[in-house]
């Protein structure tokens, strides 16, 4: 008998779909390849920055184990320690084959690896290729999986859209409903296991710094489907960013690292030229509430008090949610050697030239930790079993899930860099258990009868009928701009119960108004308006994941900040205390006064908000709603503690 | 004199490959750091046309909004460039929508460019490497030969070049500007140069190098100022030493 070779329906090309392609394919798999768009301009071309890993050539200590210590404390200890553990352990490697796979990393003088400093660490971990990292490094991946397209190991259907999973009468995947964009045809794939690596879920807002694909509808399309859906209330959102019409463009952290300072006007709706206004009258609120760290803050404070700034105070520039982002202080050669490639865009954008007039910028979504559940199995010494096809698999058998639309490394709050790196690391990591689940599977989707997947494609057939008659008032773009507007007045920097519940039913109003939606477009050929309305419907339901995730979450950790739940961290406060309160506890009572006044209360009240709340939110569909409820999180290798950045 | 507070459109549209392309007039309101593409997307929220008829919303491409994806190439005002980055207070009205010409319509301003990847499937634009196991470190590289392969690497696969350039047409081979300077860059590759001579050949034949009429438009259009005219001379030099190899050592 012929060895069988294993198939494969990998959704999305970006980092996390082509690094998991070309894995698979290394292992003499077949691979089926979909993607709205080209491959090539999938979203995560747009990363700027760089990607961690900690190589420590620059003699300052570095390691795996400090970076992973910085990515579970950056997170706030809600990622599983062992995941971000293996993570960091391969990132060395992975930088490594990037680079033999001819990405342009910048070098030092000797011609080796060059890297750089970012947020949320102390070290120099950030290996970058210019001012576009994501750009190179998805061309890269890009090429490796054209190749062996060429080869005829990889089918690329690009201009598709994934719809749904074909379950079977057990509830395992076996193949994937698709659509294709041009002829409008709805069709089933079939294969051992469907990978979902389709990015983060921005585009719910409406505004973002993310892509237009960006929608999160594939992972939704599953939770409707019955997966479980985790920390979906975790949404970053970035400190600067360029306020546009179409798009939040963002503004790298690195022109505050080259010196740029934040500031308002102290008189409200003050609209003179900004650099006609004197030093006097000027408030660098960051430098003035933060002597020490300035306007390197990291970014969930920087995003809070811009937002106290321009909505407690009603500072912002000329009454407008904006404040000024300034670096003409700096001489223009210095700019330009420094950032010339990142304010070219700020530039092309607005017409205005950072190096002569202040940059107004605004906080914008840009990043989710929450996602697709997925689960994973340890190797009992801390690290990955990369063998166990447990690794990145969904609550549904057969459906796995990569890169930015998982849970499972930020935690509550992203550090810079770290995405690129676990889009790749999960695309790498998750091919061979993937092998194993096909070898050990007992049937495969060829003893699937074809009826499991002609239901499933009749239903989709059905359900773009049903919305191609749609002819109600409702025009579903405006729909998605109101829903995004929904979600950024209330589901945004800062949460407080009253407005969560109000969001909540102000979403199912709309949900109301989705049913009077009219269908722009009813012809045949190339027509995206029947798939945008499907996607609205699907965005309606995240929207209420993550809303009510944040509801129910009644405290404050990372991006999720309630100002009601804060512990209110007494200022002179170290981390390591409460190390020591643990293990002291274990021994007896604590008494108060062998802490600082205060501190044990303090405490005392973090560690039982960790009791309580240290825990994943899972999201479950049930009659029409999310039901919430809450899983442990892996926190063997390290004991939480609070976090303080100083 | 146009009304500062309203921007004009007009868009040339077709419905399939197979049918008649027409235009169409939209009349939107100003709005402060309107790009086409915005005014694209504040059509779908109201596809109405200038003279009241209630139309389909336009169909286009685009997806990163910040001109590093390539989708949104189109033609503005009779120029080749990208959707995103065309600001409306730098355009003179009416702003003049048009698809790419050289390449197969999809749908209004919608084209296929799969020949564009077709041709690096062609010329091999890749690296092979032994697999993907951590064998350690990459090939040490001067920084200064980085900095060069940089400028090549940027390439977005946007069209504009071949949008512009006289050769490339419709029912033609010609690979064009970005192709050859992909050659050049994975030539340039400690670990592409390996494969440089499959490379060279693949450009050898039809609609290869030596089809470039050396107009060097290309140039001028390229979003990302990728240096092509040096990669066609660079290309060409290295095909001809290929071609002399070819006839004295084979
Ligand atoms: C402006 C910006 C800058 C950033 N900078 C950095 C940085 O410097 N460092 C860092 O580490 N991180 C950065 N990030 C985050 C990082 O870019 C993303 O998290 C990462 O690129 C996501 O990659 P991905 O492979 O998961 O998905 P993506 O690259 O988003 O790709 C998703 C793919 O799925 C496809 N897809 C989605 N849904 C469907 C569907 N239903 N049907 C068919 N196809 C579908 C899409 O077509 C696409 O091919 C940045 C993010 C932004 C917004
Ligand atoms: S030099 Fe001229 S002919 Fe050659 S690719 Fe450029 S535009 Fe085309
Ligand atoms: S060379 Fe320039 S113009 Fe041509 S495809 Fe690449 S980026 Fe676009
Ligand atoms: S949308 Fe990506 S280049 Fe314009």
């Amino acid at each position: 008998m012929r060895k069988r070779k294993p198939q494969y329906i990998v959704i999305g090309g970006g980092l996390a779909g082509l690094a998991a392609t070309m894995k698979l394919c290394e292992d003499k798999a077949k691979v089926t390849i979909v993607s709205y768009q080209p491959v090539k301009r999938s979203h995560s071309v747009c990363a700027q920055g760089g990607i961690n890993a900690a190589i420590d050539t620059k003699g300052e200590g570095d390691s795996p184990e400090t970076h992973f210590y910085d990515t579970v404390k950056g997170g706030d200890f809600l990622a599983h320690q062992p995941l971000v553990r293996d993570m960091c352990h391969q990132a060395p490697a992975i930088i490594h084959l990037m680079d033999r796979l001819g990405v342009a990393f910048n070098r030092t003088p000797e011609g080796h690896l060059e890297f750089r400093r970012f947020g949320g660490t102390l070290y120099s971990r950030t290996a970058f290729a210019g001012a576009t990292t994501g750009q190179q490094l998805l061309y890269a991946l890009d090429e490796q999986v054209r190749r062996y397209e060429h080869d005829g190991q990889v089918k690329k259907l690009e201009w598709h859209e994934y719809l749904s999973a074909v379950l079977d009468s057990k509830g395992i995947c076996r193949g994937a409903v698709l659509h294709d964009l041009r002829t409008g045809e709805i069709f089933t794939a079939r294969g051992d296991a469907v990978v979902l690596a389709t990015g983060g879920p921005a585009q719910v807002y409406g505004k973002t710094t993310g892509s237009t694909v960006c929608n999160g509808v594939a992972t939704t399309t599953s939770y409707l489907q019955g997966a479980k859906y985790a920390n979906g209330e975790f949404i970053q959102v970035h400190p600067t960013a360029i306020p546009g019409r179409d798009k939040l463009r963002l503004m790298s952290e690195s022109a505050r690292g080259e010196g740029g300072r934040i500031w308002v006007p102290r008189k409200p709706k003050d609209d003179r030229a900004p650099l006609t206004i004197p030093e006097e009258e000027r408030y660098y609120f960051l430098e003035e509430n933060h002597p020490r760290f300035g306007n390197l803050v990291p970014r969930d404070v920087a995003s809070r008090e811009i937002h106290d700034v321009v909505y407690n105070k009603e500072l912002g520039i000329g009454g407008q949610p904006m404040v000024y982002l300034d670096l003409t202080h700096q001489s223009e050669g210095f700019l330009e050697h420094r950032l010339g490639g990142i304010l070219d865009i700020y530039t092309k954008f607005t017409g205005d030239d950072p190096k002569k007039v202040p940059m107004k910028i605004f906080p914008a979504v840009h990043y989710s930790m929450g996602g697709i559940w997925t689960d994973y199995e340890d190797d009992g010494h801390g690290l990955i079993d990369h063998q166990s096809p447990r690794n990145q698999m969904t609550s549904i058998q057969g459906l796995y899930a990569a890169g930015e639309c998982d849970y499972q490394f930020h935690g509550a709050n992203r550090l810079g860099a770290n995405s690129l790196l676990s889009c790749i690391y999960t695309g790498l990591m998750m091919g061979p258990g993937m092998i194993n689940y096909s070898k050990h599977l007992g049937s495969h989707f060829e003893d699937v009868p074809s009826t499991v997947f002609d239901q499933a494609r009749d239903q989709w057939k059905e359900r773009f009928e049903i919305i191609k008659k749609m002819n109600g008032k409702e025009n579903p773009y405006s729909l998605h701009q109101d829903l995004g507007n929904i979600l950024l007045a209330s589901v945004l920097i800062v949460r407080e119960n009253s407005k969560l519940e109000k969001a909540l039913i102000q979403i199912s109003d709309l949900e109301t108004r989705f049913r009077d939606v009219k269908c722009l477009d009813t012809t045949h050929w190339s027509n995206p308006a029947p798939s945008m309305i499907q996607q609205l419907h699907c965005q309606i339901q995240l929207a209420k994941i993550i809303t009510k995730g944040a509801l129910i979450r009644n405290e404050f950790r990372g991006a999720h900040y309630k100002p009601e739940y804060d512990l209110n961290q007494p200022a002179d406060f170290d981390p390591h205390e409460y190390v020591e309160y643990i293990e002291k506890k274990q021994y007896g009572e604590i008494q108060e006064e062998e802490f600082s006044p205060g501190h044990a209360a303090y405490m005392k009240r973090y560690e039982e908000c960790n009791e309580q709340w240290l825990k994943t939110t899972i999201a479950e569909h049930k009659n029409h709603q999310p039901e919430i409820s809450f899983e442990e999180v892996n926190t063997s290798l390290v004991q939480p503690r609070p976090r303080k950045y100083d | 004199m146009p009304d500062p507070k309203n921007i004009r459109l007009k868009i040339k549209r077709q419905d399939r490959p197979d049918t008649k392309p027409y235009w169409q007039e939209f009349n939107l309101p100003h709005k402060p750091l309107a790009n086409v593409i915005s005014c694209l997307m504040d059509i779908q929220m109201n596809p109405v046309t200038r003279q009241g008829q209630a139309v389909t919303p336009v169909v286009w491409e685009c997806n990163c909004l910040e001109e590093v994806c390539g989708s949104c190439t189109m033609n503005i005002n009779g120029k080749v460039r990208q959707a995103c980055t065309a600001l409306v207070d730098a355009l003179p009205q009416p702003i003049v929508l048009e698809p790419m010409s050289k390449f197969p319509i999809v749908r209004d301003l919608q084209v296929d460019r799969n020949r564009m990847f077709e041709n690096l499937k062609k010329v091999k634009a890749w690296i092979h490497i032994d697999g993907t196991y951590d064998i350690g470190e990459g090939p040490v590289i001067p920084e200064k030969q980085r900095a060069k392969a940089y400028l090549l690497s940027e390439c977005m696969t946007c069209g504009c070049c071949l949008e512009a350039c006289p050769q490339f047409t419709k029912d033609n081979d010609f690979m064009g500007a970005s192709t050859f300077s992909q050659v050049r860059l994975f030539n340039m590759h400690p670990t592409g140069a390996m494969e440089q001579e499959e490379r060279l050949e693949a450009v050898m034949g039809e609609g290869g190098i030596a089809d470039c009429g050396n107009a060097q438009v290309c140039v001028e259009v390229c979003p990302k100022k990728i240096p092509l005219t040096e990669s066609i001379a660079e290309i060409g030099r290295e095909t001809t030493l290929q071609l002399l190899k070819n006839l004295f050592l084979k």
